[in-house]
């Protein structure tokens, strides 16, 4: 009879006039994969930092393994053999990977000679779990999806028997996931217990043992995966019947808005991570740039929008270029009515420590609404945030909460609210629902059409292929830096997967 | 990352910690007292009435505070933008090269209402000028700052030593200073004011700029907090790459924030050179730029804790001076001693007990204490 790793009860946690957290019970059998579902800021996170030792249950017990267990820090979580891997990374982004997965797990006084042993510790866990990244790379230079590998890494390092993931697949392709899920499935026949909060029901669906759902910080369900379905499921979650497929008319092509031309880009240790790509978007389509994390998606996007310097190529906007020599002026291209909502929401598209109404104009804060001469006009600042929080539902609906304090799927709302408010000519969107609940997707998505049936062109990167297939007018897949192929929305899941996976274009075709 | 604190209610973070700090720093400072052979419990009283007990001594003590709060808003504009402008010092320095000329330029021809709005032009633009250069290093070359501004305090003090020596100093005299300024160049004393709330002040150098130190506090505030400008300070502050997606060029606001900066620390010199002494004397700025820091850290970059700290720093200079004469055992540098303990509790140790007494709040409510979410941790 298989024992309880963790048991909660009675477990409850406020912020202020939010209860993030309700008298939650839940056991966790050892040795299975348990799957944590429910909206944004249902309070998974919450409930998560709190046996991770990060915040302090205002009520409630905790056992682990049979035993009452006080969890006051994280060194006392690592201790009892829990690892967590966060839904927002707590990597050093100046330091190298080796140093990250060290880091706090030194060992010894001199740093070379633990240096060395680290070394072999994580080039045999890359190995054994075939999590490949470069141990000198610098977290900076990392796209997302290798960053969370090295997430992965560091609490397999630390030797966790419990790990905690959340939402570890929302920069992951389903190929990337279905690895992770490999390594997961071989942690669990090696009696090690994972908690997985996702907001992808498929992913449920095809790797928990046991699921519990929360809404609004109550635990409201939990269920064996085999006796549930995604339906019910869904329903648990938000309370209502949820439409998981997007409904979308024809588009209508007009002219082009955006060019891309013979664009090359080189990050900054100068590998080639854009190469020679030209396509163009049309006024009223969606055009979704898919691909496996890291195959120059977010160099493309920076260099297009003017923040990172290419190599060679041309950018039109509507007509007339955009400089691409790095020094562009963004605020120029928001002008000229260029939207942009970027990939990585914590540190670019929002300052986490600012007030939710001082993010609500990020970028847009020269415009004269919120100016009253010199000065802001802070009213009008406030207001204007309040709509947006109103018109796109961001919880909690208080505009002067630090931003920081929203959960993630609410933060990616206050900047998608920014930059679609803006009624651009040309909206480009990186990963614009990394993160967010089933709900809050179905409302992103039928604003992306929306915004497509009045007339917008749409650029929409992701690394979600569902999400890509359901919305995109056209689909061009990179790999390796180079557009290698195109497609219809129509394009199989298998057709566009090899595509992404470099396989020859003529093989793909067939 | 650092453990989740708990968020404290407003008293308790800008009254209780503070004044947390400033009991250790005044135990650990009564151990030295002890040290040296005097009686600690004295010398905090000595120390405390010389810096408030008669009329005389406040003057004093906000006469010394009108400089700290010209250097310690200086210091925070800086901090908003992440930068540490540690040059407070020579830019304050070179301001009273800027409140000098426009004085002996003046002072007979204008009277002091109209050279005053002229001296603080003159005392900002030469601060602002001597920051101007490791703010454009910093922007263009990425020289640090903190490297650079320092090595500018010492150019700043060659530089006047020069210029005070073989430019500025009248024909035939013995002291490297300008001459006198005449009517035109002295601000009005302040001392009635206090006179007139009873206090008897014979003569002390408290003057006007303190008014002014007070309106650049709330003009620091507006600008921070309430303009476009100072939105694009804090936001490169705190997120450099989401102030370049929002269109702050990081090279402009940088300088921008490093002239406010240094305009503010060249203000300071109003105080001494227009206010008291009345002419440009060597080392007029004696360590003011540097206790800026502190006031900055002490009152968290905000004006409304800059003032009060700035009050603090005034007493300790002014009692200090009070307790040096009366005890014999304790000299000047004692005194800094005591100074640079408050420094490192008040300051550099700020997050020393907060911890501790967030820990306490939350067990006394868990309801009541929120928690300041991480950086880089929101869901
Ligand atoms: N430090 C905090 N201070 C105040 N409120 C907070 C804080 N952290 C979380 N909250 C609030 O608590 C609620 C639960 O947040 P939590 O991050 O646990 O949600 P979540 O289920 O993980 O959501 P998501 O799926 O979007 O990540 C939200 O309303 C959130 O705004
Ligand atoms: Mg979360």
């Amino acid at each position: 009879m298989a024992h309880t790793a963790i048991e909660l009860n009675g477990i409850s946690k406020s912020f202020g006039a939010v209860h993030a957290n309700r008298n939650i019970d839940l056991k966790i059998t050892a040795g299975t994969i348990h799957g944590i579902i429910g909206e944004n800021g249902a309070g998974k996170s919450t409930l998560m930092s709190i046996l991770y030792g990060f915040y302090q249950a205002d009520s409630g017990r905790i056992q682990v393994a049979g035993k009452p267990a006080s969890i006051k820090t994280p060194s006392a979580a690592i201790a009892l053999g829990i690892g967590m891997v966060h839904q927002h990374f707590m990597l050093v982004e100046n330091f190298t990977v080796l140093e990250n997965v060290m880091l706090g797990a030194e060992g010894e006084a001199l740093l070379n000679t633990s240096i060395a042993k680290a070394r072999d510790e994580l080039e045999r866990l890359e190995r054994d779990y075939g999590l490949e990244v470069d141990p000198d790379a610098l977290i900076e230079d990392l796209p997302v999806g290798l960053q969370q590998r090295v997430e992965i890494l560091k609490a397999l390092y630390r030797g966790a028997d419990i790990l905690i993931l959340d939402e570890p697949t929302g920069v992951l392709t389903p190929a990337e996931a279905d690895h992770l899920f490999r390594i997961l499935r071989q942690l669990k026949e090696e009696g090690k217990t994972v908690i997985l909060i996702t907001h992808k029901l498929r992913e449920i669906m095809a790797i928990t043992d046991n699921v519990s759902v929360m809404r609004q910080g109550a635990m409201v369900a939990t269920r064996k995966t085999a006796e549930t379905t995604v339906e019910e499921l869904a329903e648990l979650m938000v309370g209502r019947h949820v439409l998981l497929r997007v409904e979308k008319g024809e588009g209508r092509a007009g002219d082009v808005m955006l060019s891309v031309k013979n664009l090359t880009v080189k990050d900054s240790r100068g590998v080639t991570m854009v190469d020679d790509v030209s396509f163009d978007v049309r006024a009223g389509e969606i055009v979704g740039i898919a691909g496996v994390a890291g195959n120059g998606q977010s160099q493309l996007l920076e260099a297009i929008t003017g923040v990172r310097q290419a190599v060679s190529g041309t950018v039109t906007l509507d007509g007339t270029p955009v400089e691409l020599t790095g020094e562009a002026d963004p605020v120029d291209l928001r002008k000229r009515g260029m939207a942009h909502v970027p990939e990585d929401r914590h540190h670019v598209g929002l300052v986490l420590p600012f007030e939710e109404n001082e993010n609500a104009m990020l970028g847009y804060h020269w415009q004269d609404k919120y100016l009253k001469g010199p000065l802001l006009d802070i009213e009008a600042i406030r207001d204007d945030a309040r709509r947006k929080i109103e018109k796109y539902d961001i919880r909690p609906a208080d505009c002067r909460l630090k931003t920081a304090n929203f959960s993630g799927g609410n933060q990616q709302k206050i900047v998608l609210a920014r930059e679609m408010e803006q009624d651009p000519k040309v909206l480009i969107v990186g990963q614009p629902t990394r993160g967010v609940d089933v709900g809050a997707i179905e409302f992103i998505h039928r604003r992306l059409i929306d915004m497509r049936d009045q007339g917008k062109a749409v650029l929409l990167v992701s690394v979600e292929l569902d999400e890509i297939r359901s919305l995109s007018d056209r689909i061009l897949v990179m790999f390796a830096g180079r557009v290698v192929g195109e497609r219809g929305p129509e394009a199989t899941e298998g057709e566009l997967g090899l595509l992404m996976a470099g396989v020859e274009k003529k093989e793909a075709a067939e | 990352m650092s453990a989740p604190y708990a968020k404290l209610p407003a008293w308790a973070d800008y009254g209780l910690i503070p004044l947390i700090n400033l009991a250790v720093a005044f135990l650990v400072a009564g151990l030295v007292v002890m040290l040296v052979g005097e009686n600690p419990i004295r010398a905090a009283a000595i120390l405390v009435e010389g810096a408030l007990g008669r009329g005389q001594n406040i003057a004093y003590t906000l006469y010394y505070a009108t400089s700290f709060i010209f250097t310690g808003l200086a210091v925070a504009v800086a901090f908003h933008c992440s930068l540490f402008n540690i040059g407070g010092e020579g830019q304050a320095y070179v301001g009273g090269l800027g409140v000098a000329l426009v004085c002996l330029a003046f002072d007979s021809v204008l009277p002091w209402w109209l050279v005053f709005p002229l001296a603080i032009a003159g005392a900002a633009l030469f601060g602002a000028a001597w920051a101007f250069i490791p703010a454009y290093f910093q922007a263009k070359r990425g020289s640090h700052i903190v490297i650079t501004t320092i090595m500018f305090n010492f150019i700043a003090a060659s530089l006047m030593v020069y210029l005070l020596v073989n430019v500025l100093k009248p024909a035939g005299s013995q002291a490297p200073q300008t001459r006198t300024f005449l009517e035109g160049g002295q601000l009005p004393k302040l001392n009635f004011v206090l006179e007139a709330l009873g206090f008897s002040v014979r003569s002390a150098p408290f003057n006007l700029s303190f008014l002014l130190a007070l309106l650049a506090a709330f003009l620091v505030w507006v600008l921070i907090w309430r303009t476009r400008l100072g939105y694009e300070i804090r936001m490169r502050g705190f997120s450099p790459k989401a102030a370049r997606y929002a269109g702050v060029s990081e090279t402009k606001i940088i300088i921008i924030a490093m002239l406010i900066s240094g305009a503010l620390a060249g203000m300071m010199a109003l105080n001494p050179v227009m206010g008291d002494q009345n002419r440009l004397q060597m080392d007029f700025v004696t360590g003011a730029g540097f206790v800026g820091i502190a006031v900055a850290l002490m009152g968290r970059s905000h004006p409304a804790g800059i003032v009060p700290a700035a009050i603090l720093f005034g007493m300790l200079y002014q009692g200090g001076a009070e307790l040096a004469f009366e005890m014999p055992n304790i000299s000047r540098d004692m005194i800094v001693i005591i100074q640079g303990l408050v420094i490192l509790f008040a300051g550099a140790l700020e997050n020393m007990f907060r911890p501790s007494v967030q820990a306490l709040f939350a067990s006394l409510s868990p309801q009541a204490a929120g928690v300041e979410a991480r950086q880089g941790e929101g869901g």
